[in-house]
């Protein structure tokens, strides 16, 4: 059973009613199927209301919820054949972001993803996906063996961010970033982002130059942390829930900034409730998407990415106040 | 240890240090705010605004950085009028834009342009700390993109000095996305065969240490600018130890392989000049 979340609470409770209800019918042969009847439509009314017009801070934990489907998860449901490849030829080989070669539907392809644990133990392996230096290089590595066997590129990105740590900074986490973001800038190849949980700041980006940026409808993308921006901003982390409505991280904000091209449906409450179904909803846009950039020459892709990000931002001029986009 | 992994982390970005607030001297008579030597201000600046004392280098305004580096009458400015919208509809940032506008005299945390360092062309740009802690936000990616865009049809080398807390929180995820965008420019630039120079000047941090300014054919560093990603605090909080004082620092940054050289402000022009040259005269 799920953890609950507090916004599911009247949902569950209702759900508790209904069972309650049908138990008792059973045992005292009393037929209640009329009040049982009303009950789950007011149910199915409830889900739609909670569900349909998510808030943002619901959004923040569910994509957060510790049964979210990761990395590995998807890479199951979508790919056969997969090879994990490890470290980065220099340092080590850091958990937090996992990589390699499979096939999608006998295409050979390039699979990297931040990769949170499922639980303590399997966490503290991985960092509870937080990459050091050496995971970003890894993926780079990874990227530049993809171009150079010309193989299309899928990322998925889930953490929180990159590890602030003493020996991530020694060992450049700042550079690795940015070789990142350059580096992606210039692969020949098609590559397909998917923000499947949170997408926190730099380490998110890191993994995230793509021709197509797709967004699992409750999942986040943010310059910093919902709390992080409260501590910053009011000076107390427990107004994280205004911070996340006023500073935009969700899916359908990040569609109307211009930032994401498509928002990939969720299972009602969320992808834990159904990681296989929700696979299925993520492989019709991979599937389209590659199809558009399989057809694209080397510069044609590496222009594509030229101009999605450029376009990106909001900014006008002193004499003429009008805000161009 | 083990209870610090629990500790909610990553609140870096954008938190100004207590050091970064201490602006251009003003007045007469000027104070080291390292060594408390007493220098006339006038001197000061004539010494490019490091004390004689300790070498204290302070903070530059943009607009004397460009006197201190371009040869006069040179520097054409790009993209001056360029202002910020308010695309998060943040509540008081349109004031302190205009606070900031009036304070520094120019529009944005960056002024871009083009001119020459001992007669060679090169394009410029310079970040400012004293306008919003030289946060990037979408007009510093703009006018960044753009500048790098100029280098590539003038075939000019491309010269940066970062000053920079880091992203702009107020714009949000579009702040993020202007290390992208800067990246996407550079890469360009990098595959045209041409020259990129990058200075990290006291603070460079957060989403601007993670990008441009850490992707230089060379990374130079003011003596003690602070560079990193994360905030000392955070980390300090992260892994609950202190950190050794030097962190984050130019010469820890050499230290530990991450910077080319540590300039000093005296040596800067001559540096990029010298440079410059052997990229002129290998090229045929």
């Amino acid at each position: 059973m799920a953890a609950e979340l507090e916004f599911e609470r009247p949902i569950h409770e209702l759900e508790k009613k209904i069972a309650e209800l049908k138990s008792f019918m059973d045992e005292k042969d009393i037929d209640l199927t009329d009040e049982i009847k009303r009950l789950e439509e007011k149910l199915s009314n409830l889900e739609n209301s909670t569900y349909s017009e998510m808030k943002p801070w619901n959004r923040v934990q569910i994509a957060r919820h510790a049964e979210r489907p990761t990395t590995l998860d998807y890479i199951n449901y979508l790919f056969t054949d997969f090879i994990e490849l490890h470290g980065d030829r220099l340092f080590g080989d850091d958990e937090a972001i996992v990589g390699g070669v499979a096939f999608y539907k006998n295409l050979p392809i390039t699979i990297i993803g931040h990769q949170r644990g499922k639980d303590t133990k399997e966490n503290l392996r991985r960092n509870f996906g937080m990459p050091h230096p050496e995971g970003y290089r890894k993926a780079l590595r990874l990227m530049k063996q993809a171009e150079k066997f010309n193989r299309p590129i899928i990322c998925f990105i889930d953490t929180k961010g990159a590890y602030p740590g003493k020996a991530a900074e020694e060992r450049g986490q700042s550079e690795a970033i940015a070789r990142n973001l350059v580096e992606m800038a210039g692969l020949t190849v098609p590559v397909i982002c998917v923000v499947i949980g949170e997408g926190g700041s730099g380490g998110a980006l890191a993994l995230g130059v793509g021709n197509y940026v797709h967004m699992l409808e409750n999942s986040t993308y943010s310059v910093i942390s919902p709390e992080g921006a409260a501590a910053i901003l009011w000076k107390d982390a427990s107004m994280a829930k205004k911070a996340a409505e006023s500073m935009r991280i969700t899916a359908p904000d990040l569609k109307e900034l211009g930032i994401i091209d498509e928002i990939i449906e969720e299972v009602k409450g969320g992808a834990h409730k159904d990681a296989k179904y929700q696979a299925e909803l993520i492989d019709q846009v991979l599937e389209t998407s590659l199809d558009s950039l399989l057809s694209m020459s080397q510069e044609e892709l590496i222009n594509q990415r030229y101009e999605k990000y450029k376009k990106i931002g909001q900014f006008g001029f002193v004499n003429d106040s009008i805000v161009v986009k | 240890m083990i209870k610090g992994l629990f500790v909610k982390k990553k609140k870096y970005a954008t938190i100004p240090t207590g050091k970064v607030k201490q602006d251009v001297p003003e007045g007469i008579m000027s104070k080291c705010p390292e060594c408390k030597h007493i220098m006339v201000t006038k001197e000061l600046r004539k010494n490019l605004l490091v004390c004689q004392g300790c070498q204290y280098h302070y903070p530059m305004s943009s607009q004397e950085r460009i006197a201190a580096l371009i040869d006069e009458g040179t520097f054409t400015e790009y993209d001056a009028d360029m202002i910020s919208g308010n695309p998060l509809e943040f509540p008081d940032y349109v004031e302190k834009l205009e606070g900031d506008r009036k304070k520094t005299k120019i529009n944005e945390a960056v002024v871009t342009g083009a001119g020459q360092i001992d007669s060679l062309d090169v394009t410029l740009a310079v970040m400012d700390s004293r306008f919003r802690m030289g946060s990037m936000g979408s007009v510093v990616g703009e006018k960044i993109t753009r500048a790098i865009e100029h280098a590539i049809d003038k075939e000019t080398p491309f010269i940066i000095f970062t000053a920079s807390g880091g992203a702009r929180m107020q714009e949000g995820v579009l702040s993020l996305m202007q290390m992208a965008k800067t990246s996407v420019a550079l890469k360009r630039l990098s595959d045209r065969g041409l020259l990129f120079i990058s200075i990290m000047t006291h603070p460079t941090t957060g989403g601007v240490s993670a990008s441009f300014a850490s992707v230089g054919d060379y990374n130079f560093a003011e003596p003690k600018a602070l560079i990193g990603f994360a905030g000392r605090r955070i980390i300090e909080q992260t892994i609950r130890q202190e950190l050794p004082d030097d962190f984050q620092t130019a010469e820890f940054l050499l230290k530990h392989g991450q910077l080319d050289k540590v300039i000093h402000r005296s040596e800067m022009k001559k540096t990029l000049s010298t440079l410059l040259k052997i990229h002129t005269e290998g090229r045929v």
